[in-house]
């Protein structure tokens, strides 16, 4: 079980990593969100893996999973969708008034730019 | 007065001189002085009670974690300097009020000043070394504000950056120094540092520590090899050159080394590294000082000279070098700012500070002849001037010290600094007061009014009564330095300050160099220009070459790191983290497994393999965007499907509504973005490119099993959590009671940023619809068929139906998820994604019409909620968001609970609704502007839709 959701996590990462290195805004925003369930599956398995004990406190029940990595990976997930959000809205505009969605400044633009 | 309101009361006073400047020049400048004056005040009432013995102190703990603590202590040494930085100041102060001309902005000056000022009554009142650091580094902070005061002039601001790199890059090292020595005493405390000379003295580390701190105080004190930027510094005002640059700041290394002498002298390193380097800058200062023509450039020279002195001084460890030092300290300070004035007065005066412009002034400007000659005589070491007696003091030391067991060197040597000495100061007077009248003065000189002169003239009447009744300050030179010597040593019983001891060999050598210097003032033109001819490293020129090779590597590293592209920053990070990881796997040791191993069921392997699958397909077929986004979102889904199998059903209803949200988004997006991605990259690149990647994911995963198959290093917080989740909390859906009440200040936060990344998103989109992308979006030119209907009829009935069984649904998850999975989050998303789906249905304009709020107002809504249910605790008189819960019975229904987190997590909800609805809507806005047909019914179908299209 732990092996399957580690692989995943791999997997997961070196897509992500892939991606991210591409020269495209598109790609790496997509890189970006398989980097995000990496990390947060990566989160959440730090309570350990548990199959069918929720962690809802019922009296005279002692099996639960731990709640404290659920706790943080949900507001993380929350985030993310934050995150992805400005970073598609920061592509967009780059590639609307540049007409160019290349995510790398071309060598010498950047002392051009420089006030 | 309490110690703390001694050094907060040039910080606070200097926030009046700003104010005050408006009421007049007179005004700020006596604000100014009476700030000083009541600082001065307050010291000067606790001086009778530490000169007997007592030390005054003043604790406050400040970051006791860190043994970072507002300590201060007033003991003989601190109040002697306390007495120099603030008395010398008054006077400064009154002299600048004249000197600083109409065009300057005296609030500005004067603000910068007493910021200086608090600085250094800081550093001289520190009882903890690492807010000694803080006021070290706000001194070299305020100089520079000071020495670039004339902004408009190249000179002041190169010397002011001169001043800052030096004695910053110094700040530097003795903050290391210092960190080492606290470390090795286990406290922070000066008063329990100094209790520990052999402690220190004998750890290995006391050498390193040494060098740091000297390296601090060296260029502080503007010692060789570091002496070249205080003459650069001379760019600055002269009130400025005479408080900061002899006075004060540049003591303030002499000060830490008196400071620290009990626990750092009296070892070789000590003796041959601070004699030795206060020896050549004493020499070579006073030897550059004869040649120099700026009359403050000259003065500057002197005082790099009389600073090496000085240290020179203290580095011969002994309790009458100590003494002879502290009392140069005070000879030092009275006539060099005295001769400050007078070079300011001058080039007030005569419009020029060039030596060779000047001579003849003692007629026209005969006050402050009388004033200049005073001091000169002082500094040349002449008898019935103070300076005389502490260098007779110092002669008579280097005499009975031995360097390198050679008995001649240090005599002959400090006689020459002595003979060069005298050489300048004569010059001083001679070239400028002496001589015949001239009548090519840029501007006919005279005195100055008496508020000019009078502190200068005050400072004399100092040096005279010093030097002449030397027994009138005896009692506090001899308290002062045993306060330096710290029960190290003993003074030798029954010394005392005196003008005549005898036929010594100190007199002689004094009058080897009187003689010499008169000598040398005869011969100043032939050796002037030899000296002109001889080729001389530039001290500036190499300082520039140094800084210019250092920004020059700086920009190449980073250029070659950060060119730019985002690609590259990627790679090194990755490259970067695999690299730190591997290291950390090799040299770490692996424990075996101790928890896990179930074998997983076919079901679970199946989602695995689909996730698996999806994720390298995206890898393999990223150019097809679309596609990708299916992809990407089956990814999710399986994500959401494996949070609900290992028992996280809060998770997986949170992850799949985001999933859909951000699908929604993206697509929206991708309406506007080029629909595939070209090839660009090699098939080398590529691979190189996976090969990171396949790294990475490797090392993730391995990462990732390690942390699985292991059992807690440390004792979990989550049972705790479990345990006080009903009882506490009143809540039986632990994950909730987390977010709602546990972690609350947490989730306020999150709140917080979520709406703000909203207002980002749609600040972002009003400013790219007001641009220039506003015309390209007008004649946008969809890329792709749209469709014959673009609201069509089915999904206009599914979402009119189904939108209040969303709401109803997200209304349940809402009220449930204190006890069961759900809660604000959810449920925020899940109304959002039935608002969004009336977008899609019947256009955006259609649904945007009907609706009533901004979603701006229901975002600050949810945090104002959020917080203000936070608030609410305060009037229970516990702290912020702690929660509360009761039950309640309306009849005829059954009794429920009531939690103060609900309307907490009502917030949450709001907060989640507007942010997610205002960032789709702001994309949505970009779609409408781009010639979208906007249609006025809630379904329709184009008519122009050509079929063959």
């Amino acid at each position: 079980m732990e092996a399957m959701v580690a692989s995943a996590v791999g997997v997961l990462t070196a897509a992500g990593l892939y991606l991210v290195l591409r020269l495209r805004t598109f790609p790496v925003i997509i890189g970006l969100s398989l980097l995000t369930y990496a990390v947060n599956v990566f989160l959440f398995g730090s309570g350990g893996l548990v199959v069918n004990e929720p962690p809802i406190w019922h009296e005279h029940d002692n099996s639960y999973t731990d709640p404290l990595p659920q706790a943080l990976v949900l507001t993380a997930i929350v985030i993310s969708f934050g995150m992805t959000a400005v970073s598609v809205v920061i592509a967009l505009a780059a590639y609307l008034s540049g007409d160019d969605d290349s995510i790398n400044m071309t060598p010498g633009e950047a002392e051009d730019d420089a006030p | 007065m309490s110690l703390f309101l001694i050094v907060a009361l040039p910080f606070l006073g200097a926030l009046l001189p700003g104010l005050m400047v408006q009421a007049g020049r007179r005004a700020c400048s006596i604000t100014t002085g009476l700030v000083t004056l009541l600082a001065l005040t307050g010291l000067l009432v606790n001086a009778p009670a530490v000169l007997s013995g007592e030390v005054q102190t003043a604790r406050l703990e400040w970051l006791p974690g860190l043994g970072m603590n507002a300590n201060f202590f007033l003991d003989p040494l601190g109040l002697f300097f306390a007495g120099l930085i603030l008395g010398i100041g008054l006077l400064i102060i009154i002299y600048a009020r004249f000197y600083l001309s109409r065009e300057d902005s005296m609030g500005e000056f004067f603000t910068y000043l007493l910021l200086f000022q608090g600085a250094m009554v800081g550093i001289v009142l520190s009882d903890n070394v690492l807010v000694l650091l803080i006021f070290w580094e706000l001194t070299s902070l305020s100089s520079f504000l000071l020495i670039g005061y004339w902004k408009h002039t190249a000179e002041g601001r190169q010397g002011a950056r001169m001043a800052l790199a030096v004695t910053g890059m110094g700040g530097l090292a003795l903050i290391g120094g210092m960190l080492i020595l606290g470390n090795i005493v286990g406290s922070y405390d000066l008063t329990e540092i100094l209790q520990n000379r052999e402690a220190i003295q004998a750890s290995p580390l006391y050498l390193p520590a040494l060098i740091l701190i000297l390296l601090g105080c060296f260029t502080k004190s503007a010692q060789f090899p570091f002496h070249f930027w205080l003459p650069h510094a001379m760019a600055a005002p002269t009130p400025v050159s005479a408080y900061l640059h002899s006075a004060t700041m540049v003591k303030a290394g002499l000060f830490l080394m008196a400071r620290l002498w009990p626990v750092l002298s009296g070892t070789d390193a000590w003796f041959y590294l601070v004699g030795t380097a206060g020896l050549i800058t004493m020499v070579l200062g006073a030897l550059i000082a004869i040649f120099k023509d700026d009359l403050k450039a000259l003065l500057a020279f002197s005082t790099v000279s009389h600073l090496g002195l000085i240290t020179m001084l203290l580095g011969f460890g002994t309790p009458f070098a100590a003494l002879a030092a502290v009392f140069h300290i005070l000879n030092h300070a009275t006539f060099k700012a005295a001769l400050f004035m007078t070079a300011g007065i001058v080039d007030h005066e005569a419009h020029t500070r060039d030596i060779k412009r000047l001579g003849g002034l003692r007629k026209l400007m005969p006050v402050t002849f009388v004033i200049a000659t005073v001091a000169s005589l002082s500094m040349a070491g002449i008898p019935l001037f103070n300076g005389f007696l502490s260098k007779e003091m110092m002669l008579e030391e280097a005499v009975h010290t031995t360097w390198a067991g050679s008995h001649w060197v240090l005599p002959v040597f400090v006689t020459i600094g002595a003979l060069f000495s005298a050489a300048y100061s004569f010059r001083y007077v001679a070239h400028t007061f002496l001589g015949p009248v001239r009548d090519d003065y840029p501007h006919k000189p005279h005195d100055p009014g008496f508020g000019m002169w009078a502190p200068a003239a005050f400072l004399c009447v100092l040096v005279l009564a010093i030097g002449l009744m030397p027994f009138l300050v005896e009692p506090l030179v001899f308290t002062v330095a045993e306060a330096v010597i710290g029960g190290v040593g003993e003074i030798e019983e029954g010394y005392h300050l005196a003008i005549w001891h005898g036929l010594t060999p100190a007199l002689l050598m004094s009058g080897i160099a009187v003689v010499g210097g008169l000598l040398l003032l005869a011969l100043h033109r032939p050796l002037d220009r030899a000296w002109i001819a001889t080729p001389r490293p530039e001290a500036k020129a190499m300082f520039d070459r140094l800084m210019a090779a250092c920004v020059g590597g700086a920009r190449g590293l980073t250029d070659a790191l950060h060119d730019g592209a985002l690609t590259r920053y990627a790679a090194i990070f990755t490259v970067t983290v695999v690299a730190a990881g591997a290291h950390a796997f090799w040299t770490g040791n692996l424990v075996v497994a101790d928890r896990g191993g179930a074998i997983p069921d076919l079901v679970p392997l199946v989602g695995w393999a689909l996730l698996v699958v999806s994720a390298a397909w995206l890898a393999l077929s990223h150019r097809r965007r679309l596609l990708s986004l299916v992809l990407v979102s089956i990814v999710g889904l399986v994500i959401s499907i494996g949070f609900n199998y290992f028992s996280a059903p809060d998770l997986a209803l949170t992850q799949i509504s985001v999933e859909v949200v951000t699908v929604i988004l993206l697509l929206l997006a991708l309406n506007f973005l080029p629909k595939t991605t070209p090839v660009e990259s090699s098939v080398g690149k590529r691979t190189r490119d996976g090969l990171i990647a396949v790294v990475g994911g490797l090392g993730v995963g391995a990462l990732s099993y390690a942390l699985l198959v292991h059992e807690f290093a440390f004792e979990t917080i989550s049972d705790f959590h479990l345990e006080n989740s009903y009882k506490g909390g009143g809540g039986h859906n632990v994950v909730n009671v987390i977010l709602v009440d546990f972690r609350g200040f947490d989730t306020f936060g999150e709140i917080i940023v979520l709406g703000i990344a909203a207002l980002v998103i749609y600040a972002a989109t009003e400013a790219l619809l007001s641009g220039p992308v506003r015309a390209r979006l007008l004649n946008w030119v969809p890329d792709m068929v749209r469709a014959g209907d673009a609201h069509p009829l089915m999904m206009v009935v599914a979402t009119r139906v189904m939108m209040p069984v969303v709401l109803m649904v997200g209304f349940y998850i809402f009220l449930r998820g204190h006890n069961e999975p759900g809660g604000g989050f959810i449920a925020g998303l899940v109304v959002a994604i039935g608002v969004v789906m009336q977008y899609m249905a019947s256009g955006f304009a259609w649904a945007d019409r009907r609706q009533r709020f901004p979603y701006h107002g229901i975002i600050g809504a949810g945090v104002l909620a959020a917080g203000l249910t936070g608030i609410g605790a305060w009037f229970a008189g516990q702290p912020f968001l702690t929660s509360d819960f009761g039950y309640a019975r309306i009849p005829p229904f059954n009794e429920f609970e009531l939690a103060t987190a609900m309307a907490f997590d009502l917030g949450v909800f709001l907060a989640v609704v507007g942010a997610v609805l205002l960032s789709l809507e702001s994309f949505s806005r970009i779609a409408r502007r781009s010639n979208e047909q906007v249609s006025d019914y809630a379904m329709d179908i184009d008519p122009s839709r050509n079929e063959e299209a």
